[in-house]
């Protein structure tokens, strides 16, 4: 097999030298690593999962059955038709930057690691989850995610193998090193150090972290350093599938609640399935862990990326007309002397607080859906997204209570309230009770409604996973 | 006008802080035929310096020198008298420093110029006039030549700092000449050229008559400024000259100044290539102002540079390693001075390096002849320069590179070193010039204080080095280079990090950098430097000095200064 074939790309490896030596060294690395902290005791299955082998349509999602290790990680920059310069920045209109400008070293590095390190820890989060899987369909969705990330922190580690020299293989063997939830050498976001127990826990990640993704991921794909914008572009092209099974995981587990409740005269408990009201608090609890990624409400690193041109707002090219974002204000709610105040930010400052505002519609985008799913399946009771001063561990509300309507909460009972917002010990003992394999074609575990498609069109007792 | 270039530009161009095109570089070099301010004589073993400031022969337009006062060209003149007496004057054994002007020694530097400087030219004119007087205190101490400062008249601020780096001191006892320190009274601002140092640890006056004397601007004259030390003897005006005679007699009788057949130093005049390039025989500058960094590339001495010392003495100026470190000397104030928009420099040797190592032994092996002991001390004074200049120094060593012996001492002195691994890579290796025979400041050779005065480390490194000659991976292995890459990353890692180290705030580099070339035990010297660099600065730049109501601004006008009397 050649070197292209094992490892399809579109950045000329078979040219560059430095690069191939440094993958040389890092691909054994990363391979022990999925043996030892991928998808646990599948490594051997025949998996139907799509594999990126080019760029261009045909190419891109290429299905077939695969061994999960034989997986052919790749290596792709979306190309761009015409010469796009910093779009924005206090230099905006110079020419993209195509290497490392060394000023710009270390923030780079930052950047590039700090979105490296999510990709592989998500896999080992998720690396019990096919052990419960309700269905071959969506063992199939946990493992395509989990390549992918595999393939996500590929383009990371071509970024620092390419651009950063012996600091940049010294940070993607890093990236192997570290573990998520490893009390010694956790990964670096806290979020990504909450293990992922349970199926329903997936599905609110894929929707709400994996989107956190998909909105770094775009404020990078507008990024005045060209192979960082090229590589974040595609990505986000996978990252769609991840946020649909996201949502739609979710969809389908208030669908079948919303029928069990219907028979069961409104346990749905007894019918075996997920209470509305207690997939309203795993939401609760990811939406809020999902906020935290976005950093500091009022940040001088995030108006530093802005002003140097390496991160911008999400379609920042198309949505805004002024890109140097030097004037104007945003308020930001603060805390002062135990009330919320309005804080005027200069906008620059407030970069990651527009990132959120981005998000946080997205998120209620899906939230009507869901809400519209309920209403088509006849249930009453709604779900909503808590306010995004709520249960959150880092910036300006981090160091108060909130409940999920986003009132500050003072009392002694303060901590009990927000807690009791969240999936409590009952409910993780009900869920994890439900999480038991059915691995049938066709099959589906009776807390989740099947989907209405199948992967590439496939039909419903299609062998996803040849088990 | 000085040599020919216009200097007009200077302070202008100073303000612009990376225009160092279309105009003239400051002329370091000059010869006793063009002094306008010093009236040079030599008498048997006894030379004398005369200051006699021509008012109107100021580097820039705008002030006159009044009151025997001193601009960089009076002390370029100085320095100059004082090279020429090491290598053109060996019969000197004493040299008085005095004043050509009626009852006047000297009043300092220039008000009226450094008001009207920047502070980056202040800066490095002061360092040029602390290096100038420190090589007069090593003149006395390791070329034998008693130095003794004869004031005949008040010698305020610089005036008395001048003669604070002689080795004695008479003045006048006429009832009128004094030396004062008038900085802190008058100016707000502190003498800048090593006098409060030399006060105490030098001249070990009292703290608290010290104190006092810092803060009476018109000084103290006569018997009282003998009985505190500020100076050693106080003779009457009429037996002023025959006092002067006797210790000049006295010290050149016991002078230890080694015999030297006299070698006359020609002009250098590196040649300007358009205005990227400075060209010497062995040294060059490129500088590219756009990217914030120059490129300084020394030639090791070719194959039929002589080490006998008949025919090193018959090379006599043409030595290369005089030549090539008086190159580097210009070339290092060009960088000081002349480009202040240079904030980082690339230093590669290239030739070969046992040429080095055999032209280093030959100069130690006859280190009793006088001229050739004052070409190693000459490297030495050049190098201290290199460290004391105020630009990141990356070493870069490449294939047919020469960092050996008193060329590594580049390397070892630089801020980091990174190498190419290469088949044909660059070797390091040391000589025995490595091994005290160029020390630093504070007194450290490099290779101890590239590890912080561990000594262990430090012979480790430099076992390592006397093997023979070192390969660059056994170099990093040893400490001695910062990053060894293959071909594959050297090129972009060396980009990235000169980049990086461009785009950082130069005043917070010139601070750290200061702070992290000198480890270890501090001497006078050191103090100097380090007191210059931080209190003097510091306080040149305070309201209180150089604010609309500072002192240093309206000296001179009818207002009077206003302070801000909380203490920092
Ligand atoms: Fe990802
Ligand atoms: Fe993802």
């Amino acid at each position: 097999m050649s070197l292209d074939d094992r490892i399809p790309n579109n950045v000329d490896l078979h040219t560059d030298r430095r690069l191939q030596k440094a993958l040389e060294q890092w691909q054994p690395k990363f391979l022990d690593w999925w043996m030892e902290m991928g998808p646990e005791g599948f490594q051997t299955k025949d998996v139907y999962l799509r594999t990126a082998i080019s760029v261009d349509r045909d190419g891109w999602a290429t299905f077939d059955h695969v061994k999960m290790p034989d997986y052919r990680w790749g290596i792709f920059l979306t190309p761009e038709e015409r010469k796009r310069p910093v779009g924005f920045g206090d230099n905006p209109g110079v020419e993209s930057f195509e290497e490392v400008p060394g000023e710009f070293r270390n923030p780079l590095r930052r950047l590039i690691v700090t979105q490296g390190d999510t990709e592989p820890a998500s896999v080992e989060q998720q690396r019990l989850l096919g052990q419960t899987c309700p269905s071959l369909y969506d063992l199939r969705n946990l493992f395509q995610v989990n390549v992918e990330e595999g393939r996500h922190l590929w383009a990371m580690v071509y970024l620092l193998h390419r651009f950063f020299g012996r600091d940049g293989r010294e940070e993607a063997d890093e990236m192997l090193a570290r573990r998520s939830g490893d009390p010694d050498k956790p990964r670096i976001l806290e979020t990504f150090n909450q293990p992922i127990k349970n199926w329903l826990s997936f599905f609110c990640f894929t929707m709400f972290t994996d989107r956190d993704g998909k909105y770094q991921l775009g404020a990078l794909a507008e990024s005045g350093f060209a192979p960082m914008r090229r590589t974040c572009q595609f990505m986000l092209t996978e990252e769609a599938h991840h946020l649909f099974v996201g949502e739609t995981g979710i969809t389908r587990v208030l669908r079948r609640a919303a029928q069990l409740a219907k028979e069961h005269g409104g346990d749905v408990k007894a019918g075996g399935g997920i209470p509305i009201e207690m997939v309203q608090r795993y939401i609760n609890y990811w939406f809020s862990y999902s906020l935290d990624l976005f950093g500091s409400e009022i940040s001088s690193n995030s108006s530093d990326y802005f002003a140097m041109g390496l991160k911008g707002r999400f379609d920042e090219e198309k949505k805004y007309a002024d890109h140097s974002a030097r004037e104007g204000f945003l308020e930001v709610p603060v805390v002062e002397d135990g009330r919320i105040t309005i804080r005027q930010t200069p906008l620059r400052n407030a970069m990651n607080e527009c990132l959120r505002d981005d998000y946080i519609k997205d998120c209620e985008a899906a939230c009507k859906r869901w809400n519209r799913a309920l209403e088509e399946e006849g249930a009453e009771q709604r779900v909503t997204l808590p306010n995004r001063r709520f249960h959150r561990h880092i910036g300006e509300y981090a160091q108060h209570k909130f409940n999920s309507a986003g009132e500050l909460l003072t009392g002694p009972d303060a901590a009990a309230r927000v807690a009791a917002e969240l999936p409590n010990a009952e409910d993780e003992a009900w869920v994890g009770s439900l999480m038991k394999a059915v691995t049938k074609p066709g099959a589906f575990a009776n807390w989740i409604a099947p989907p209405k498609v199948g992967i590439n069109s496939m039909p419903a007792d299609f062998e996803y996973v040849k088990l | 006008m000085l040599g020919g270039i216009d200097l007009r530009g200077y302070n202008r161009a100073m303000a612009d802080d990376s225009a160092a095109t279309s105009r003239g570089f400051t002329d370091f070099e000059t010869d006793p035929s063009r002094y306008r301010h010093w009236k040079f004589s030599v008498d048997g073993a006894v030379a004398r310096l005369a200051l006699s400031v021509q008012e109107e022969e100021g580097l820039g337009p705008e002030y006159t020198l009044k009151q025997n006062a001193y601009d960089l060209g009076v002390d370029i003149e100085l320095a100059d008298a004082l090279q020429r007496i090491r290598f053109e004057h060996p019969a000197v054994k004493s040299l008085v420093v005095t004043s050509a002007v009626p009852r006047i020694f000297c009043a300092g530097a220039n008000i009226y110029m450094l008001g009207k400087s920047t502070h980056a030219f202040k800066v490095n004119f002061c360092k040029f006039t602390n290096e100038t007087r420190i090589g007069l205190e090593d003149l006395s101490k390791h070329s034998g030549v008693a130095t003794i400062a004869a004031l005949n008249g008040t010698a305020a601020g610089g005036g008395y700092e001048l003669a604070l780096a002689c080795d004695q001191i008479l003045l006048v006892d006429d009832g009128n000449s004094a030396v004062s320190f008038p900085e802190v009274p008058l100016l707000a601002v502190l003498p800048g050229t090593g006098g409060l140092t030399r006060l105490v640890d030098k001249r070990r006056v009292r703290r608290d008559r010290s104190d006092i004397f810092c803060t009476i601007a018109e000084g103290i004259k006569g018997r009282r400024a003998k009985d505190w030390g500020l100076v050693d003897e106080v003779p009457s005006k009429t037996g002023f000259d025959a006092a002067v005679t006797r210790r000049t007699d006295a010290a050149a009788a016991q002078s230890t100044r080694r015999a030297a057949t006299p070698v006359a130093l020609p002009r250098i005049g590196l040649e300007r290539e358009s205005d990227a390039v400075l060209r010497g025989r062995h040294v060059e500058l490129r500088v590219d102002l756009g990217a914030r960094v120059a490129d300084l590339l020394l030639s090791a001495p070719a194959a039929d540079e002589p080490v006998e010392r008949a025919a090193m003495l018959q090379k006599g100026a043409e030595l290369w390693a005089l030549r090539a470190f008086r190159e580097l000397d210009l070339a290092l104030l060009a960088l000081r001075l002349d480009l202040p928009g240079v904030n980082l420099v690339r230093v590669r040797t290239k030739g070969d390096g046992a040429m080095v190592a055999r032209v280093d032994a030959a100069l130690l092996a006859n280190a009793d002849d006088g001229f050739l002991n004052e070409v190693r001390l000459f490297m030495a004074r050049t190098l201290r320069r290199y460290d004391l200049t105020a630009k990141s120094f990356f070493a870069l060593v490449e294939p047919g590179s020469a960092f050996t012996g008193s060329l590594l001492e580049l390397l070892l002195g630089a801020d980091r070193a990174y190498a190419l691994i290469a088949d044909d890579c660059g070797q390091l290796a040391a000589s025995a010039m490595n091994d005290g025979a160029l020390p630093m400041t504070h007194g450290l050779t490099r290779i101890l204080n590239r590890f912080c005065g561990d000594e262990r480390a430090a012979s480790a490194a430099r076992k390592a080095l006397s093997a023979g000659a070192l390969g660059v991976e056994d170099a990093e292995q040893a400490g001695l280079i910062t990053m060894a890459l293959d071909d594959l990353d050297y090129e972009d890692e060396v980009r990235l990090a000169v980049e990086e180290r461009a785009s950082l705030s130069p005043d917070a580099l010139t601070g750290m950098e200061a702070s992290l070339r000198f480890p270890g035990p501090e001497t006078a010297d050191s103090k100097i430097f380090a007191r210059l660099s931080a209190w003097q600065n510091w306080i040149f730049q305070r309201p209180n000095a150089t604010g609309p109501g500072g002192a240093l601004t309206n000296y001179g006008q009818p207002t009077r200064p206003s302070f801000d009397y909380r203490r920092t």
